[in-house]
């Protein structure tokens, strides 16, 4: 073979590398490629006036309407409540710290069906919390602004733990530099800190977003399923599956799947922004 | 890490920590407080109750029926991905790291919806297996596809970065001196890898009993038969039977914490060997 001939791989001395890789992309083929071959192309079933039409339906659209427009909420009501948490996580220390910490990821690791009932439970009319809200005259389960709870309740894990490292190493010399040169603290706090956080924020705000578009289980049971008010997507998914439009299913899942990977490369693109300006 | 006591407004940190533990309170270990406290709303007689339906303990069997195909097939994933991808040098391996992050942004409904769009009735294949008798939706087979979908990444993206870390010279090293492959791989890259592939095991085991959305739509709801622990939830809470609810909830909820409770144990035994995987 000539020199600098395209090789696909480097040589190596360790076996199995054709073994290794087969199986993997056996599996990804079988599990990931193949059914979202079909999510890819089913819909087309209806031509593309028929998707169009599936997707201009007035209750698909107030549940995609629903489901980005909480989920765009939630994430950024969480950048702030993340960023404390995280915050106090790193820079303090006191009893209960480890604990506080480890509860973290609980939303990580309680199922969501199980978040689901007992949020519903909490902002019921007759909850612990409902209760004070209907007092108020707010209403919180069985309402969109039950939706934005769940999705609260999912998206806080996102934007600590994409923080907290990054807080974690932030050296401490430049913000020491920063109080002697007279800065205050609130300029600390904006000019020194946030910059420097900022990527690590937006990418916790872009996880916390994709995982609430999509989530189900924490939602459904606290939206209360209204149509055209508190229907989420997914929900639009299983109810035309029930009614055998298997196109129109895919149709949604297929938009859901479009948007959100839209709104990622959005927030990619602001985040590559952001750090070409803090290296220049 | 040294401690350094933070400079940034110490006399705020009262207030700050206070305001975290508010938030941690109400949005995350409220709603865990809840399951319990509605489970033994009637008392531990009303709490046992759920446990003496049959189609309660059917329901836990499949749950662990499905981890426990699910989980091992996800395992040997990982492990093939992570060595052909941390250990050799190829052509694509971003678009396979890619893809193996993919689910992580696909609703666990879409998740479902593709085996019915597959599988089902008037799925893809929907017409040749009814010739040949072979059901998958609406059975375990399609209960473990979906789940299988699901918890792809997890062991995966645990393994990848620490064996990339951990680079390839200890095994190149026993090769050289004429150790087998499996020999190599079970002496030396197991052994470096054994805690993370616990921690990957573990976070996937748990999604995989509570694994909701993609679950419920392939699933069909058919009692003692194709219902998992979250969707038997599902059908007890729609009932107004809400103690039964919880108490089941209970269960899944007792499953994160355990899960909880062995990651921070990990996390904080074995540091080092899982720094590499600590980015969520």
């Amino acid at each position: 073979m000539a020199a600098g001939a395209f090789r696909w791989r480097e040589p190596s001395i360790l076996p199995g590398f054709s073994l290794a890789l087969g199986l993997t992309v056996a599996w990804l083929t079988a599990i990931l490629l193949i059914p979202l071959f079909a999510l890819m192309l089913r819909p087309w079933e209806l031509g593309i006036s028929g998707v169009w039409a599936t997707l201009t339906e007035p209750r698909v659209l107030a549940a995609l309407r629903l489901s980005f427009g909480t989920s765009a909420a939630a994430a950024l009501v969480n950048a702030p409540l993340g960023l404390l948490v995280a915050w106090v996580l790193v820079r303090y220390r006191f009893p209960g710290q480890r604990l506080l910490d480890a509860f973290v990821d609980l939303p990580f690791a309680l199922p969501t069906a199980v978040a689901g009932i007992a949020l519903t439970a909490i902002y019921a009319p007759n909850g612990i919390l409902g209760a004070q809200f209907a007092k108020l005259g707010i209403k919180t389960a069985y309402s969109p602004i039950g939706v934005f709870i769940a999705l609260l309740f999912i998206g806080l894990p996102f934007v600590v733990r994409s923080v907290q490292p990054v807080l974690q190493d932030l050296d401490r010399d430049v913000e020491e530099a920063a109080q002697t040169l007279g800065a205050t603290n609130f300029q600390r706090v904006t000019r020194v800190v946030l910059p420097a956080i900022l990527p690590a924020l937006l990418t916790g705000i872009g996880l916390a977003f994709a995982r609430a578009v999509g989530e189900y289980g924490s939602v459904i049971f606290i939206a209360g399923n209204m149509p055209l008010k508190s229907e989420i997507a997914p929900l639009l998914i299983v109810i035309k599956l029930e009614q055998y439009d298997y196109a129109g299913a895919a149709a949604v899942g297929l938009a859901m799947l479009v948007i959100s990977f839209g709104a990622l490369l959005i927030i990619n693109a602001l985040q590559a922004a952001i750090s070409r300006r803090g290296a220049a | 890490m040294s401690e350094r006591p933070t400079i940034v407004a110490p006399g705020l940190a009262p207030l700050l920590i206070l305001a975290a533990a508010l938030v941690m309170g109400v949005l995350i270990l409220l709603p865990l407080g809840a399951v319990f406290f509605q489970a033994f709303d009637k008392g531990l007689a009303g709490f046992r109750e759920a446990f003496d339906q049959p189609d309660a303990i059917a329901a836990i069997k499949l749950t662990l029926i499905v981890a426990a195909i699910s989980v091992p097939l996800n395992a040997i994933f990982g492990l093939a991905a992570a060595w052909s991808i941390a250990k050799f040098e190829f052509r694509g391996k971003s678009v396979l790291l890619a893809l193996i992050d993919l689910p992580f942004s696909i609703s666990p409904v879409v998740s479902g919806l593709v085996w019915v769009l597959l599988f089902g009735a008037q799925g893809w294949f929907g017409e040749q297996l009814a010739d040949r008798n072979i059901q998958i939706i609406f059975t375990t087979t399609g209960l473990v596809l979906a789940t299988v979908l699901v918890t792809l990444p997890f062991v995966a993206r645990e393994l990848i970065p620490l064996m990339q870390e951990q680079g390839t010279d200890e095994e190149a090293a026993a090769i050289t001196l004429g150790a087998g492959g499996m020999t190599t791989f079970f002496r030396i890259t197991l052994p470096n890898i054994k805690w993370a592939l616990l921690y990957g095991v573990l976070l996937c085991n748990a999604r995989a009993m509570g694994e909701f959305g993609a679950v419920s739509v392939v699933s069909g709801h058919i009692r003692g038969l194709t219902n998992t622990l979250p969707l038997h939830i599902e059908i007890l809470y729609n009932e107004y039977n809400f103690v039964a609810a919880f108490a089941v909830a209970t269960l899944l909820a007792a499953l994160g914490l355990v899960t909880l409770v062995l990651k921070t144990a990990l996390e904080v035994r074995y540091a080092g060997e899982l720094k590499a995987t600590r980015k969520h």
